[in-house]
């Protein structure tokens, strides 16, 4: 049996699942000055008359480094930067602690100029001084050749407890989001550790030994002690679990939107053929961007319990919460108060939600009906316009090859799934509406647990290599191998998914679900210098989709 | 927080599956290394640089500003269309005001493309910036446009293709056509009969360092700009005036193409030609994209530069003052020059012999222009290729006069039929193209 348990911004639930279905679920309300009672709360009270060697596996998804960011609860970090031609690396400051060093790498990774030791040593006494205990440091094109950041970790290494290299986050090219990353990972570290440590310790006194996985933002999974590693992955891996849980509803060969409505916001996703969308270069929420790999999701503000006011003889709906419905208690009307109106809805009372929906079919000159009606309806249109915004937006990406772009992929979903408290008072409307297949999750308060769950360990390698310096790298890896002038496509392929299984056991998979390698980007070119072919550059992105483990598809139907 | 100063649009398509060949300078892995300069800065990130996605040019957009021969499905592959289209596509981006300005890195390049192409030469094959103003000219209605175009090598077909018209000033700073291809691009280059001094070609010596391309800049091309206030100012950003461009040499860098963008302020600027594509096409596109933007681009060095010894000698800085003086004289000398040349309603004939490098076609060209004080003027072109076809263009100007649009239909319905492959006729005022 699998336990999987998620985080929420109002409510924690935690499932057993065995390969009948959902054997138990419990719900605890999130606590987020206490996380860690919260999840152990979850856990204590799904172990409940449960004996813990039946479970094989527990996936936690939780909001910890969400709420660290968004708080600026996080440490003060050390970062060492070192950019060479290009823009002023101060515009990527991440705080106090931040040096801009020399030191270059151009974009085929050669040294175009070295590291000045004496101004590494001086910067670290500083930080040292300071008190500070975490440091991360990224050089410009360490992808290509992380042999700076190498040396200058060697350097700090006995001054600081743990040191962050850029390399080390991801194959991909973007300085100022792998400064970001890199800093997010430092930042965070010792809050992650102590949590998980804390939990794991729990757990293990509860007689649940098995190994802890952690739901990172791809929505895939990776072990305790892989998650130290790079605690940033963890960040928004809440959306990532309700849309993992919408999985086993979606239709095969076809695409799907995946709309996670709650109290406050609304979540957009999207799934090709039961594999989730990725971002195309990391999690990006308002200003932050980052490297780290993630599912393609947005966020509107508007949910059950958005605020409705009227403005000019306009309606408008949150993007604030001001607490739950009215049929509920709360003191503003809510989308939920005109559901209970419209009957669609049978819990709450009724009255209080009538008295609420009335002072808003008051201003807009409406009957009681009317407006509730129409309350329902722009918030459908509202959440569907943003969807088919995010559609027109992924479809009009832009594309490096003529390949690409006659054969671009077009995203166009033919069903839409529903998770969330309303789902199903959604639903029916949304489908009334706009004539899709709309489906509302079964279960849907738990689906994302139920996601975390059966959420398979992802991973990506990237790898490159350049047969006119003879080398082949995934730098990311710690991989750097001689290479002959013939080496081929071929050797790229085998070298990559080599590495990607390694890397994949080491993040804690199970070897069973290893199939789903597929190649997301390959590249090849010739160098040519004064017109005679010196070599070939060939670029490779591997990895293992998102998706869910073996052995769970049919249980939950 | 890093932010652009101006909006700034981007079309990058570095159409990484397509080459002339696979050693031949313009291939694939010509915008490799900027891209990833381009990526790992971060650029696509920057609020206020908005990426944009490259369409298909269609034949009805290559027909307002070229005749294709035999037709541009024959001499054009997607990526020559991917390529026109992105230019539009950041032409619709600027002049919608979706953004400030805008910079199309695309490939193949085009500005060595001629108003009648029968193929590739100087790797060109239909002209991206001529189809780009003329989309621009029929969908937006704007009237004045200038054309600066940066680029190493005489941008001899922009030039041949708005050769008549007074309503587009293309200016070309290029290196000495006597030392380099496509040999042409003299100060007395001035433009038809109906509109000289709307072309300025500017011979630049070999060396020129970034010393001389801001004085030309400074001296000569705002002033003439300022005179003449286009709606419009169009870079062809060339980038192989670089010190270490292995097909030309000049001595200009990164931080001078960044200067030279902030000082000419370009709504548009379209990649054209730039062959050191390690050393010099990652830090001079990178300057160029920040400059438009309004960021601080002052850290854009290359990793090997030595401003010691790039210095311009005091022979050259003489030569290019005194072109510059020349260029200035001809300028002011416009108006005058188009009244003593000719007539109105007398045609005057010109022949043109035309080698296509690429290709290997040589062309012979007999033009007539009517001679007009009313607009651009029509003319007629007797292009006749080895190997290759006979045709005949004929061209009424967008902004035609009533006498010009009728002899434009004379000459075309004069043509006689069997002499030619083909008859074309490009009316410009009613969007037509037609074909006998």
């Amino acid at each position: 049996m699998i336990i999987g348990l998620d985080v929420g911004g109002t409510h924690t639930y935690a499932v057993l699942l065995s390969n009948q279905g959902v054997e138990k679920s419990v719900k605890v309300t999130t606590n987020h000055a206490d996380l860690f009672s919260t999840v152990l709360s979850g856990f204590t009270q799904l172990l409940e008359s449960i004996d813990p060697s039946q479970i094989e596996r527990a996936v936690i998804s939780t909001t910890l480094t969400t709420n660290a960011i968004i708080q600026q609860t996080m440490e003060p970090v050390g970062m060492i930067v070192s950019a060479g031609p290009g823009i002023d690396p101060e515009f990527f400051r991440t705080g106090e602690h931040y040096y801009a060093v020399s030191g270059s790498i151009n974009h085929r990774g050669r040294e175009k100029a070295s590291v000045n030791e004496m101004q590494i040593q001086d910067i670290a006494k500083k930080m040292v001084d300071a008190g500070i205990e975490y440091v991360g440091v990224v050089s410009k094109f360490c992808v290509r050749n992380p042999s700076h950041e190498i040396l200058i970790k060697r350097m700090l290494n006995k001054y600081f407890k743990k040191i962050f290299l850029g390399h080390h986050v991801s194959g991909n090219l973007n300085f100022p989001r792998r400064i970001a990353t890199t800093h997010l990972n430092a930042a965070v570290f010792s809050l992650h550790k102590s949590f998980f440590e804390a939990v794991k310790k729990s757990l293990t006194e509860k007689g649940l030994t098995v190994p802890i996985q952690i739901l990172k933002a791809d929505g895939g999974t990776m072990s305790l002690e892989a998650s130290m590693h790079f605690p940033g992955q963890t960040v928004l891996s809440g959306p990532a679990a309700s849309i993992m849980g919408a999985i086993p509803y979606a239709p095969e060969g076809q695409d799907a939107i995946v709309l996670d409505i709650g109290g406050t916001t609304t979540d957009i996703a999207f799934l090709v053929d039961k594999a989730p969308l990725l971002e195309p270069v990391g999690i990006q929420r308002g200003s932050y961007k980052s490297l780290i790999r993630s599912l393609r999701t947005d966020s509107k503000g508007i949910g059950g319990d958005s605020t409705l006011r009227v403005k000019d003889g306009n309606l408008t709906i949150g993007p604030d919460r001001q607490g739950p419905a009215m049929a509920f208690g709360g003191p503003l009307p809510t989308p939920t108060d005109a559901m209970v109106v419209l009957n669609v809805m049978d819990t709450g009372d009724r009255e209080k939600a009538t008295a609420g929906i009335e002072t808003i079919a008051r201003q807009l000159g409406l009957s009681i009906e009317e407006a509730a009606e129409k309350i329902f309806k722009t918030c459908c249109t509202i959440i569907l316009k943003k969807t088919f915004e995010m559609i027109d937006q992924i479809n009009s990406q832009p594309v490096y090859t003529v390949h690409d772009f006659l054969e671009g992929y077009k995203l166009s979903p033919q069903k839409i799934l529903v998770l969330g408290g309303p789902a199903p008072f959604f639903a029916q409307k949304i489908e009334d509406l706009y004539q899709i297949d709309t489906l509302a999750v079964p279960n849907s308060p738990v689906a994302n647990a139920v996601g975390a769950a059966l959420a398979r360990t992802t991973c990506e390698v990237s790898l490159y290599a350049d047969t006119e310096q003879g080398i082949v790298t995934a730098h990311e890896e710690d991989f750097a191998e001689p290479i002959s002038k013939t080496f081929s496509e071929d050797d790229l392929m085998e070298t990559a998914y080599t590495l990607l299984k390694e890397k994949a056991i080491n993040s804690g998979a199970d070897p069973e679900n290893l199939e789903e390698v597929e190649v997301v980007e390959f590249q090849k070119f010739n160098i040519i210098r004064n017109f005679s072919p010196r070599g070939k550059i060939f670029r490779t992105k591997m990895q293992l989709k998102p998706g869910l483990i073996k052995g769970y598809e049919t249980v939950l139907h | 927080m890093l932010k652009a100063l101006h909006k700034t649009g981007l079309v990058f398509f570095p159409a990484f599956d397509w080459a002339i060949d696979p050693t031949h300078p313009e291939r694939e892995e010509r915008l490799l290394y900027t891209q990833d300069q381009v990526t790992e800065e971060g650029i696509f990130d920057i609020p206020g640089i908005i990426e944009y996605k490259p369409m298909l040019a269609t034949a009805e957009d290559i027909r307002r500003a070229q005749f294709c021969v035999p037709d541009e499905a024959a001499i054009t592959t997607e990526s020559h269309l991917i390529s026109a289209g992105g230019a539009k596509v950041i032409a619709d981006a600027v002049m919608n005001k979706e953004v400030k300005n805008g910079f199309a890195l695309i490939r193949p390049p085009g500005h060595h493309s001629m108003r009648v192409s029968h193929g590739g030469r100087g790797f060109c094959h239909i002209n991206i910036e001529a189809i780009m103003v003329e989309y621009i000219r029929s969908r937006y209605g704007v009237k004045r446009i200038a054309i600066v175009d940066t680029d190493c090598h005489h941008g001899d077909g922009t030039d041949n293709i708005f050769w008549h018209d007074p309503d587009v000033l293309f200016i070309s700073l290029h290196q000495d056509g006597r030392t380099m291809f496509p040999g042409t691009g003299f100060p007395g280059e001035l433009g038809g009969p109906n509109a000289k001094g709307s072309n300025l070609n500017i011979p630049l010596p070999p060396g020129t360092s970034t010393e001389g391309y801001l004085y030309v800049i400074n001296h000569c091309v705002l002033p003439v700009l300022n005179e003449f206030k286009p709606d419009l100012v169009i870079n062809s950003a060339g980038q192989d005036n670089h010190y270490t461009d292995p097909l030309t040499n000049m001595n200009f860098c990164a931080q001078g193409y960044a200067e030279l963008t902030t000082l000419l302020k370009p709504d548009i600027a379209v990649l054209e030609g730039g062959y050191a594509i390690e050393g010099a096409l990652p830090y001079v596109n990178l300057g160029i994209i920040l400059a438009m933007a309004g960021i601080d681009y002052t850290g854009v060095v290359e990793p090997d530069y030595n401003p010691e010894k790039l210095k311009q000698s005091v022979s050259i800085t003489d030569k290019i003052k005194k072109t510059t003086a020349q260029i200035n004289k001809y300028w002011s000398q416009r108006f005058q020059m188009r009244e003593d040349a000719g007539k109105p309603g007398e045609i005057q004939i010109r022949h043109k012999e035309i080698f296509y490098d690429t290709d290997n076609i040589f062309e012979r060209q007999k033009e007539r222009v009517r001679i007009c004080k009313d607009c651009g003027g029509c003319f007629e072109i007797d292009s006749q290729a080895t190997p290759g076809f006979h045709i005949l263009g004929v061209h009424i100007p967008i902004n035609a006069c009533p006498a010009c649009i009728e002899k434009g239909y004379e000459f075309f319905d004069k043509s006689v039929e069997n002499k030619y492959h083909h008859v074309f006729l490009m009316d410009r005022p009613k969007g037509n193209y037609h074909i006998k």
